[in-house]
């Protein structure tokens, strides 16, 4: 029986470009630094949201120039630099030449709202000098696309839209890839990017929603030396349980994890009770982290931080297992479980 | 469905059917209706008058008639009036697909759009930039595409898992193809899968922008002299069943899918390789699946959109494929008839492959005047009875996606 593993993580968030980056805000403890984006309306009033930025890039080599990237907005440069550090330099080489079959699956919620925003502002001033720069930029697949054109990959190449929970479905179809070797490997990544619709739209919501954005990616392969994708059960969806603790509770039977003191659980909470009652009202023993109360809520990419700090805790030695939930908005409820790479599956506590 | 390490899986593939079909396109309302008038040859362009377009260069698409809300105990008026125009096509696509096939319940739901639902996210832009906040907290919500989706299994009596895919042109296609595997790899017993796209301003824009719009509003796909495409909307769904399933129904089969392909152009964002080379890579994987040769085919509703290079790409990928039977193979493109449905275009067209298929019929590719010299095939120009076996439809959207999908009339166990 093939096992599913993760053989590479890549993120870009608001903790910075790279694992690295990542793992010490995390073990800092810290709070994302908002900055405010500000808009005057068209009545005059001015707009101010806090959104947590992903900071400009310092070390160009996280993200080698292309001539695909040069136009793409920073959803798919996000992608881009979290697709390539999951690949790692010699996977890419194995892709570029054609001895790696790399299959991509995209995952997200808003999309490419920045040029989405500035394109539709065109066409209202005057559809007749809309810029066709811009406009291909603004399919969700864009970034997709630029990824497999980077990696050189004609493998297949999905995009796939939902709410926060979208990535579990992004995992189950990576691993249904595999399964049937559609591919030797699959890069999932889960891109978002800040802009004021979007800062703006979380905010009716609730008021306190911080926006974030970023993008993580995990590869995923048969049989290698990473964490083993234990089970993704289907997305609890909310056209059969509306209600979101009971989804939930439906979800948590299929995910069947156990929990020990080293048992980690990286939930999908905000900072909001009413949002977060459903992950509120599970007991749990064991380690938890809430990443978006600390990076903000990307949307579609924030299921995938979480899934890349827990893949990074079991690499580390610091779990011996770990789940990963996401209670989604207006879609269902989607979740995993990892094992540790030496780990035969069964024999985790999470 | 469900990932789980310690399933086993299954390695014999089953015998998918479809059992359903729903389609909702500006020809019409429902099987019957766009039957008719592609068998008639008719086309259903007219001029857009849902945004403005006084100053686009062009002015005309295949609009849709908005459907009547179904009866359906659990679809409310309020319900309805939030659900956009893409939506309210799905919805009665998908309804007359699952009627059709006389189910309901759980089961996986694939659904490819590229717009989603736009026109809502359009309305909230421009409140939001006059400073508005009455009401758009609901427009944020059903501008989301699973919400609307989700909504609409709802109320159809449908529980998911739902995926929607958004690989543009390829979407609706995609969706088939995914379904497609889940029933035959028995990962689910049956499946709705389809795709839909409504009109919206910005994507219209967006096409008007890149001069990818037919100035005459007329496409003329595969004619020496086209000059671009025609936007259009609709809806097209298929309930994907098990052959055993099917027969332990009772249920009549419309068609067998046999075989579906998908890759990546990496040649650019918009432009298709010239060769065709990812085209081919997915008609030869369809056929081969279904265990075909290329002059078995006797049909290929093609992707065809009239744009220059779309259509020369495509036919160097048939050519390719077909070699020496190129001349033999018979192909049209619909979007002569109701446009591109963009999203929708690929489930659409897999739905008018099955009424050539139900009915041994072509329908026919509408408007060329001088075929281009990149045409080595039978291009169809009016509809034509015909005796038809297997079918292939091609999907190729922006971003390099492209998929084909194979289907047969006859059951083969």
């Amino acid at each position: 029986m093939s096992r599913i593993t993760i053989s590479g993580a890549g993120v870009v968030s608001p903790a910075g470009w790279g694992m690295g980056e990542l793992r010490d805000f995390i073990s800092s403890g810290r709070v994302v630094e908002p900055e405010l984006l500000e808009r005057t309306t068209s009545g005059g009033l001015v707009v101010s949201t806090p959104v947590a930025r992903v900071p400009p890039l310092a070390d160009r080599s996280l993200l080698p120039k292309s001539p695909r990237l040069r136009r793409a907005s920073s959803v798919g440069k996000f992608s881009a630099a979290a697709a390539l550090e999951a690949l790692g330099d010699e996977r890419l080489q194995a892709v570029v030449s054609g001895d790696l079959r790399l299959g991509v699956i995209c995952s997200m919620m808003n999309g490419c709202v920045n040029y989405s925003n500035r394109f539709y502002g065109e066409v209202l001033a005057d559809p007749a000098v809309a810029s066709p720069i811009l406009f291909p930029e603004t399919v969700y697949n864009a970034p997709a696309s630029h990824v497999s054109a980077v990696t050189n990959s004609t493998a297949p190449n999905d995009t796939i839209i939902g709410d926060g929970a979208e990535l579990f479905i992004a995992l189950d179809m990576a691993a249904e890839w595999l399964c049937r070797g559609d591919c030797d490997a699959v890069l999932v990544i889960a891109p978002e990017e800040a802009d004021w619709l979007s800062a703006e739209a979380l905010r009716y919501y609730d008021p306190s929603i911080l926006a974030g954005e970023g993008a993580a990616a995990v590869l995923l392969e048969t049989n290698g030396s990473g964490p083993v994708l234990h089970c993704v059960p289907d997305v609890v969806s909310y056209a059969v349980e509306a209600d979101r603790k009971k989804a939930l509770g439906r979800l948590w039977s299929e995910l069947s994890a156990g929990q020990g003191e080293n048992s980690l659980w990286v939930d999908g909470r905000v900072g909001v009770p009413r949002l977060d009652a459903a992950e509120d009202s599970v007991s749990w023993s064991g380690r938890r982290l809430s990443t978006r109360r600390m990076l903000g809520e990307a949307m579609g990419a924030s299921a995938a931080i979480q899934l890349v700090t827990a893949i990074d805790a079991l690499q580390q030695g610091d779990a011996d297992g770990a789940v990963v939930t996401s209670v989604g908005g207006n879609q269902g409820v989607g979740g995993c479980v990892l094992l540790p790479g030496d780990q035969s599956p069964g024999n985790g506590s999470a | 469905m469900a990932y789980r390490a310690d399933q086993q899986r299954n390695d014999s593939p089953r015998t998918v059917v479809i059992t359903g079909a729903g389609i909702h396109t500006s020809m019409g309302a429902g099987f019957a209706d766009n039957a008719a008038g592609f068998r008639a040859g008719r086309t259903a362009f007219r001029p857009v008058d849902l945004f403005d377009v006084s100053r686009q260069r062009v002015g005309t698409a295949g609009q849709a008639e908005m459907p009547e809300r179904p009866a359906l105990a659990s679809l409310g008026a309020r319900e309805w009036s939030r659900m956009d125009r893409g939506t309210r096509m799905a919805l009665v696509a998908s309804h007359e697909a699952l009627a059709q096939a006389g189910i309901s319940g759980e089961m996986p739901v694939c659904i490819g759009t590229s717009a989603g639902a736009m026109p809502i996210g359009e309305d909230y832009y421009k409140n939001a930039l006059s400073g508005t906040t009455r009401g758009q907290l609901t427009r944020v919500e059903t501008y989301q595409p699973q919400r609307q989706m989700t909504r609409m299994m709802a109320s159809l009596g449908i529980g998911g898992p739902l995926r929607i895919l958004s690989n543009a042109c390829a979407s609706g296609a995609n969706a088939i193809g995914h379904a497609f595997h889940l029933v035959r790899e028995g990962r689910a017993e049956r499946a709705l899968a389809g795709g839909y796209d409504g009109l919206a301003q910005m994507v219209f824009a967006g096409f008007d922008s890149l001069q990818a719009l037919s100035p005459g509003g007329i496409p003329r796909p595969f004619d020496a002299q086209r000059d671009g495409l025609a936007i259009g909307e609709g809806a097209g769904f298929v309930v994907l069943e098990s052959l055993d399933s099917a027969r332990a129904r009772g249920a009549e089969i419309l068609a067998t899918v046999l075989g579906y392909g998908a890759a990546t152009d990496i040649h650019h964002l918009t432009q298709p390789h010239p060769e065709g080379d990812a085209a081919l890579l997915t008609m030869t994987a369809a056929t081969r699946m279904a265990g075909l040769e290329p002059e078995q085919i006797d049909y290929i509703n093609s992707h065809g959109t009239g744009t220059p290079l779309n259509d020369v790409a495509e036919a160097n990928a048939v050519a390719r494929w077909a070699g020496a039977s190129s001349a033999s193979v018979r192909l049209s493109s619909t979007k002569s008839s109701i446009g591109h449905l963009l999203g929708g275009a690929g489930s659409v067209e897999a739905v008018i492959c099955l009424m050539a298929l139900r009915g041994q019929w072509l329908p026919g590719n509408l408007g060329v005047r001088e075929v281009d010299p990149v045409v080595k095939f039978d291009l169809v120009r009016e509809p034509r009875e015909a005796e038809v076996k297997h079918v292939l439809t091609n999907s190729f959207g922006f971003g390099g996606a492209n998929a084909t999908l194979v289907m047969g009339r006859e059951v083969r166990s």
